[in-house]
């Protein structure tokens, strides 16, 4: 695209990008900052993964971007666009080929391999922010590694409701030191993460974050011994390809209360439903 | 006696980003060895002390250069613009020819564990040597590496840096065209 | 009927690309509007998204509000964005408002004052009754013109200075901070805190600035000076080793005198409010002046009770760019955590009826 650096960032920002890349990379789940740039999509739109995504793409790289689980909702396929026209990089639907994956909201179903990089965009990096908004004191909670304020939470959540009851964006303990946002992932994608094949890049543009997981690195949902973490799916099966093990989103059919239950993984389903497609890029 | 500069990058954006890759590969791979190109060497620097110079290190980022690393400066100055400094703990960088100590190099803060040095050190080379095994995050199971030219207590000095986690420094091996990444998580142990 | 998954976000996306088009355009029979009518006749929008996008140019800012049909902080955040791509060549020196050569001038702590109080192309005093003659196009009448006096007016605080009686400005050695480049991060020396409020939601500052003037953290605010007027940008380039003149800018200062601090041992003195903004936007710089002298209460000994005195709380909020953006983004897809609160909803709903069942 003329006039504008390869991915749109310059080779500058690039670098402080990268810089902090490595430092998360090095610290899971600590919460690295970074001189987020102004980005010609809004703050709270994915400029943290796409800043991230434009730091670690190249030439070689195929790309997935999908939102929702899906490639075509409309923010995907804007920010699919935004790396067609500043990188000219290959895009693809299909989890299996791309090599970077830049997401919002879901980890795919279909395990990611050891080469593939995934990017997901983070709204609120702090993992402590509803119990206490102060960032001053949140740095302070991670450096002493005091997280009381959260296990009081879920604590209260237990006596209260019988049962721990946040459902998305489930705080996760990092290589048993860092507690972190897994971003508003549902809690249903948090086993994903742990000691996953891929590296894991998170990016947050508006409250200016970087953090990362490693490969094969330890997650673990916080829990209780007697309340472990139970992720809550729908039971129903995919009204398209019959699958009982993916998320699915909630279709309302009519206005009579009917209702269809589809997998939130587009590539997934179609790929159970037609395997022999899968062989196109 | 004014000897040429050899240039940086041929194509600085592809070549960048493909040695960020090899690093960012390395680092989330403790001990795996990546392969940079792009950049010529130009005594002392090896190809990928060179590279990972180039594409990580600007004027941004304040750089200690150990002593023995002195001939590097000029090219440094020039090449990355990166301000030298002359007190190790103040370096967000430090290049150096051999293991310097690591105890005078910044280790971070508490609140800010990032802001602790990357040490770039030449060595001798990374597939013969004293072996490593390697265990921590980004490694499914234990793996052993090959590292010439360390210092003989270095498995001490390690575990010295490890043990201050989050804090601590972390390290990019680089010998010829080849480096490798040890990130303060990583727990090593002589074989 | 068989359900069909939903697509087509391309196709939609693009066509509302091109019905939004339309609209900017409004009624093809009406003239389009010129970038030089937006400069020259919206004045006052041009130089609050030069101040809110943090980039000096009325060209710029007139395109900008012509792409984003007059949605100001739309037209901030283009500015924003073009700023990021921009290459930067120098510093420039601090700009010397003692220098300006000002349109307005006005002090509310003095009578009369060297320099005088003069009142330039002020709203101040018209009385705000609709003008139905500007819907006829019609010529203004001729404004009186006088010979300029080209002598520096002296500022306020040096007035004051002189007696000792208002504290002085701090250090000007160390490196201001820089936002654009640096994340924000506590505690925020002054240099950052006034950098974000100069490009901080006017709104927010106004409200801000109000609050503390009703009681949220007071600190009894005169205006000890309002200017408005063309100051120099010189750069020193190192090659020529003096100082060239590159350009002007027009700012609006503010210097507001506040309550004293002192005791019987220490000499009181009257403590300062700051404001400095891009254009002529007296609105802000004052509320910015007031805001920033609020956020200054820890460093004075005050008690901290107010939103307006938690610098976390004014520094995080004041950018609009950022608050649009995740305010927002509340549009964008979230079906797939809501499911995850419906199931949790419902769970939680089967628990509380076997409970009840049981009983």
């Amino acid at each position: 695209m003329k006039g504008y650096n390869f991915a749109y960032l310059d080779e500058q920002t690039k670098r402080m990008i990268r810089r902090a890349l490595l430092k998360a990379v090095a610290i899971p789940g600590h919460q690295v900052p970074f001189g987020s740039r102004e980005m010609p999509l809004p703050y709270g739109w994915g400029t943290g993964g796409i800043q991230v995504t434009a730091s670690v793409l190249g030439p070689d790289d195929t790309l997935k971007v999908i939102d929702q689980g899906a490639d075509d909702t409309t923010n995907a396929v804007s920010i699919r666009h935004f790396f067609a026209r500043t990188a000219g990089v290959r895009t693809t639907t299909h989890t299996a080929n791309a090599t970077v994956i830049q997401t919002r909201h879901r980890i795919p179903e279909e395990k990611l391999a050891e080469n593939q990089i995934i990017v997901y965009q983070v709204p609120q990096p702090e993992p402590l922010y509803r119990l206490e908004p102060s960032r001053v004191e949140t740095k302070r909670m991670h450096a002493l590694s005091d997280y009381g304020l959260m296990h009081v939470k879920l604590y209260e959540d237990v006596a209260r409701l019988g049962q721990i009851s946040i459902s998305y964006d489930y705080p996760v303990m990092v290589n048993g030191r860092y507690l972190m946002s897994p971003s508003p992932i549902p809690a249903f994608d948090n086993p994903k993460m742990h000691r996953m094949p891929a590296l894991q890049l998170f990016g947050a543009g508006r409250e200016k974050r970087i953090y990362a997981i490693p490969p094969w690195t330890d997650v673990r949902s916080l829990d209780f011994e007697d309340h472990p973490f139970r992720p809550i799916n729908a039971h129903q099966a995919c009204g398209l390809c019959g699958a009982l093990d993916t998320y699915k989103d909630e279709v309302i059919t009519d206005d009579r209360g009917g209702r269809m239950f589809i997998c939130s993984d587009t590539d997934h389903c179609e790929k159970r439903r037609s395997p022999e497609a899968d062989k196109a890029a | 006696m004014n000897a040429e500069l050899a240039p940086g990058f041929a194509d600085p954006v592809r070549a960048a980003q493909s040695c960020f890759r090899a690093v960012l590969d390395a680092m989330s791979h403790p001990g795996r060895v990546a392969h940079v190109a792009g950049v010529a060497a130009q005594s002392p620097l090896c190809v990928a002390s060179a590279a990972v110079l180039l594409t990580l290190v600007d004027h941004e980022t304040p750089l200690w250069l150990d002593p023995d690393a002195e001939p590097a400066r000029r090219w440094i100055e020039f090449h990355c613009g990166a301000p030298i400094v002359a007190r190790p703990e103040a370096g967000v960088f430090a290049f150096a020819l051999s293991l310097p100590d690591l105890s005078q190099l910044s280790a971070g803060s508490h609140e800010s564990p990032e802001t602790s040095a990357t040490l770039i050190c030449q060595i001798g080379a990374l597939d013969t040597g004293r072996h490593f095994r390697l265990t921590g995050p980004g490694l499914r199971s234990a793996t052993t590496i090959a590292i010439e030219g360390l210092p003989p207590g270095f498995v001490t000095i390690w575990r010295r840096n490890h043990a201050m986690f989050p804090r601590g420094i972390d390290l990019i091996l680089c010998a010829g065209d080849q480096l490798t990444a040890l990130p303060r998580t990583v727990s090593i142990e002589e074989v | 009927m068989a359900y069909v998954a939903v697509k087509g976000g391309e196709r939609a996306i693009r066509n509302a690309h091109a019905w939004l088009a339309e609209e900017r355009r409004g009624d093809p029979a009406v003239a389009e509007l010129g970038l030089d009518q937006i400069r020259e006749q919206l004045g006052r929008a041009i130089d609050r998204v030069m101040a809110e996008g943090s980039l000096y140019d009325p060209d710029l800012a007139a395109l900008a509000i012509k792409q984003a049909q007059g949605d100001l902080i739309e037209a901030a955040f283009l500015l924003r964005a073009y700023r990021t791509t921009l290459p930067r060549f120098a510093h420039a020196r601090p700009i010397d408002t003692a220098s300006m050569r000002a349109a307005r001038r006005i002090s509310a702590i003095f009578k009369d004052l060297p320099g005088g109080q003069t009142l330039g192309p002020t709203y101040d005093y018209t009385h705000r009754l609709l003008d139905f003659e500007l819907a006829e196009n019609q010529p203004p009448p001729d404004a009186a013109r006088a010979r300029p006096d080209l002598s520096p007016i002296p500022r306020v605080p040096d007035i004051l200075g002189r007696e000792g009686l208002l504290e002085a400005d701090g250090p000007v050695d160390a490196e201001p901070g820089d936002l654009t480049r640096e994340p924000l991060s506590f505690p925020a020396g002054r240099d950052v805190r006034l950098q974000a409020l100069a490009r901080g939601d006017e709104g927010f500052l106004l409200a801000m600035g109000y609050s503390t003037q009703r009681g949220y953290g007071g600190s009894h605010p005169f205006a000890g000076e309002v200017r408005m007027g063309e100051v120099s940008v010189e750069i020193e380039p190192p090659e020529l080793g003096f100082a060239i003149d590159i350009g002007d800018l027009t700012v609006t200062e503010c210097q507001m005198v506040n309550q004293f601090k002192g005791s019987k041992t220490q000499l009181p003195q009257f403590t300062r409010g700051y404001g400095l903004v891009f254009g002529y936007s007296e609105r802000k710089a004052m509320s910015m002046a007031l805001v920033d002298r609020a956020m200054r209460a820890a460093e004075l000994g005050e008690d901290i009770t107010a939103p307006a005195q938690n610098p976390e709380f004014v520094l995080y909020h004041s950018d609009n760019i950022e608050a649009t953006g995740f305010v927002e983004h509340l549009k964008l897809p979230h079906y797939v955590d809501f499911q995850s609160e419906l199931q949790n909803v419902r769970r939680l709903r089967e628990a509380v009826e076997q409970r009840e069942a049981a009983e």
